[in-house]
């Protein structure tokens, strides 16, 4: 068991998440004292002691499944044994189930929340469509056979007798494709006998929410947690006498009071710098990914910075500040920016060139040294004029002017990536695709943080 | 008291009118058995603080609470020395030599004890809460390394004071910016979220016996809904129990768009969390004549 255990920290820090051998020795010394066949007890008393923030957390979870993935299965399989034994699928028996009667249990299930019958109708539902008969990637028998069910979400189409039934909740019909997903994976490991190559986390689960389906809640998370940080930023720095600066003026004014001798010295008050914002922000379709999350940024940008403009871009460039100012929930914002934004011509296609162009005439007179542009792009100009002079030109008129690319720098460049010339005019370009580095990314704007890489 | 079980910690702190949930009792059980300090990380008003105040009264102990805040030094956190009171002395002493009066002077009977000391030196052993640590500076933090490991405090003059009792120490963030790792290594980690709906009537019902089953459940569910808004201040776990009292004096028996628009602020403290809040949810909620009628 120290072996797995050790095992499964390595793992861990492989992941990033910083395991020292203290938060090992604690380890072992927590599990003295819980029940070691609890599965939960065993898991907390892991998770308390090794997984120190959310994000470490969030890790750990994944990972804990994975790597006791054979105890779950032997659950699973006894738990099978058991209710088969108990009369059976409501679908009756044999290999071929009736698809309808399959689909309202299915419904059934996921209309009550019940995760033990949601795993059984899910192993149910794989083996209806017969085993090993899939495509052999996962998410595509995921997909296909929830389309052969006819689930979706939203309002539902009246049941084959005609009485209503509720409409779906899209969380809870991803909670489905969950267990599908696990019983799949389930199963092309007892095919192959062999366990999947465990790839590394860190590109896939723990990047940036990366489709609008995916998990939205993971991303009002992470940036209601940058909220709550950035509404204090800078405050740390309120009440420290060092480093500060002497203010004259005032010293001297309260030397008055002393005849004219200096005795008290007055400092200058410390600001956290609130600049000026300008983001322009890439909504094409080669981004579509990482903009719904730069959206819900931009959004919870606005109640932390005095002024803040904002823009969406793709052929074109349009101003949505008005959008975000009178729009407290997201979803409208982001539908409203969609069909109201106006920046897709004809092609869909990012015209950097020209968006800069745009916005060097219609905002250059606001430009001024205070202002801060960021731009949030992948700078793929799809083999179109990039004239990197004009955006030098804006870099020039604007005081500080960030960069955000959220692809792995790795891909920079590569392509029709010109992110190089543009990169030249930046006080600083960020890769950016998980929210630690959209964190440093904010610390140094707000000024907490050196602008070095 | 030491607690033999999860389970009777969890019914402990029951008994004195916490409600925990699992990983909860897991870590304050932890927390006893292992001697390590907990840090309780989760957003305003999910009972962080009570949590320890609830282990204080579970183990019959004494809370020794240091609030935490900017500018927060050691001279008000650890100890301090009495300097009148040194003063004095070596002004009455006038006859006896340098050397005396220098050793006597930096004696306990000069210190001022402050709470981290005094969860130390008690001879009683205390629940101590460090409440709201994320707001202090990193150079509080690593102050409290050496309390945290090794449960001692190194003054200069008098050496290394040693702790007669182990504390329970449970510090707690609102996680309003990242502790440092040398701090997050020396704890317990638990996190602390909203309730379940199942669990916050239990909490709701069991701080306002009188409230009947159903006005708990439909005032819990009004709760959810205000909290999935995007609000400046959600309400916490304290302001559901504020609301269901106040709605018993008021001798509500459901929740109508009358009574919500007349006790909603008791939820709800910001103005414009207040009208977004009487648009998003005060319309879902029953029309009183039409009930009536």
């Amino acid at each position: 068991m120290a072996a797995k255990l050790l095992g499964f920290c390595e793992e861990l820090r492989g992941e990033g998440v910083a395991v020292g051998t203290s938060e090992l020795l604690d380890a072992f010394a927590a599990l003295e004292h819980v029940d070691w066949t609890s599965r939960d007890d065993f898991r907390e008393a892991l998770a308390t002691t090794i997984a120190k923030s959310q994000d470490d957390r969030r890790v750990f979870e994944l990972l804990f499944d994975r790597y006791f993935f054979r105890t779950a299965e032997a659950e699973a399989v006894q738990r099978g044994v058991t209710e088969h034994a108990e009369g059976g699928p409501p679908a009756g028996e044999g290999e071929r189930f009736d698809m309808d009667e399959l689909s309202e249990a299915i419904r059934e299930a996921i209309a009550a929340g019940d995760e033990d019958a949601m795993r059984d109708l899910a192993r149910l539902a794989i083996s209806a469509f017969g085993r090993g008969e899939g495509s052999g990637v996962v998410g595509v028998d995921v997909q296909r056979i929830r389309r052969t069910l006819g689930l979706t979400a939203g309002s539902q189409p009246p049941a084959p007798d005609g009485s209503e039934r509720p409409p779906i909740d899209r969380d809870q019909l991803t909670g489905f494709e969950r267990h599908l997903r696990r019983e799949l994976e389930r199963d092309l490991i007892e095919r192959t006998e062999t366990l999947p190559p465990s790839r590394p986390l860190a590109e896939l689960d723990r990047a940036l929410p990366t489709s609008p389906t995916q998990d939205l809640a993971a991303v009002h998370r992470a940036v209601s947690q940058m909220k709550r940080r950035l509404a204090t930023l800078g405050h740390e720095q309120r009440g420290r006498k060092k480093g500060q600066t002497v203010d004259v003026r005032r010293t001297m004014r309260a030397s008055l009071e002393t005849g004219g001798v200096p005795l008290r010295l007055r400092y200058r008050p410390k600001r956290p710098r609130r600049p000026e914002i300008y983001v322009l922000c890439d909504v094409s379709t080669s981004v579509t990914s990482a903009s719904v999350f730069f959206l819900s940024v931009l959004h919870a940008l606005h109640d932390s910075f005095r002024k803040l403009r904002s823009f969406v871009f793709i052929e074109r460039i349009s101003e949505v500040t008005d959008v975000f100012e009178h729009e407290r929930d997201f979803a409208v914002i982001a539908q409203k920016i969609s069909s109201e934004g106006g920046v897709a011509d004809v092609s869909g296609y990012t015209d950097y060139g020209r968006v800069w162009l745009e916005f060097l005439t219609e905002i250059s007179e606001d430009l001024d040294p205070r202002s801060t542009v960021i731009v949030l792009g992948d700078a793929r100009t799809n083999g179109r004029e990039p004239h990197a002079e004009v955006f030098g030109q804006i870099a020039e008129k604007a005081g500080r002017l960030f960069w955000l690319n959220p692809e792995p720098k790795l891909y920079w460049n590569y392509g029709d990536s010109v992110m190089a010339a543009y990169e030249r005019y930046c006080d600083g370009a960020f890769e950016c695709w998980t929210t630690s580095h959209l964190q440093n990314f904010v610390d140094v704007v707000a000024g907490a943080a050196p602008a070095a890489e | 008291m030491a607690q033999g079980s999860v389970a009777e910690v969890k019914q402990a702190l029951a008994d004195v009118g916490y409600l925990a949930d699992e990983p909860a009792a897991l870590v304050s059980y932890l927390a006893q058995q292992l001697g390590k300090p907990v840090l309780v990380e989760g957003p305003a008003g999910v009972g962080k603080t009570e949590l320890a105040k609830a282990l204080s009264r579970a183990t019959a102990r004494e809370l020794v609470r240091l609030q935490c805040y900017e500018g927060l030094d050691e001279a008000k956190a650890m100890y301090e020395w009495n300097y009148r009171k040194q003063l004095l002395r070596i002004q009455v002493g006038g006859e006896a030599g340098w050397s005396d009066v220098q050793e006597d002077i930096f004696s306990e009977e000069f210190l001022l004890e402050r709470p981290l000391m005094q969860a130390i030196a008690s001879p009683e052993p205390v629940v101590l809460l460090i409440d709201e640590i994320d707001k202090t500076d990193q150079e509080f933090e690593a102050m409290l390394l050496e309390l945290l490991s090794d449960f001692q405090i190194t003054i200069p003059e008098l050496g290394r004071i040693e702790a007669k009792t182990m504390p329970i120490v449970v510090l707690t963030s609102n996680d309003s910016r990242e502790l440092t790792e040398a701090l997050k290594r020396r704890c317990l980690y638990l996190w602390l979220d909203y309730p379940e709906l199942e669990r916050e009537m239990e909490i709701v019902r069991l701080h306002t016996p009188d409230i009947s089953e159903t006005l708990a459940r439909k005032l819990v569910e009004v709760i959810r809904m205000v909290r999935g808004l995007d609000l400046k201040k959600p309400p916490s776990i304290a302001e559901s129990i504020d609301w269901a009292r106040s709605l018993l004096l008021m001798g509500a028996e459901d929740i109508d768009r009358e009574t919500f628009t007349q006790s909603m602020s008791i939820i709800v403290k910001h103005r414009t969390d207040i009208d977004l809040v009487a648009d998003r949810v005060g319309v879902k909620l029953a029309d009183p004549l039409r009930t009536e009628g």
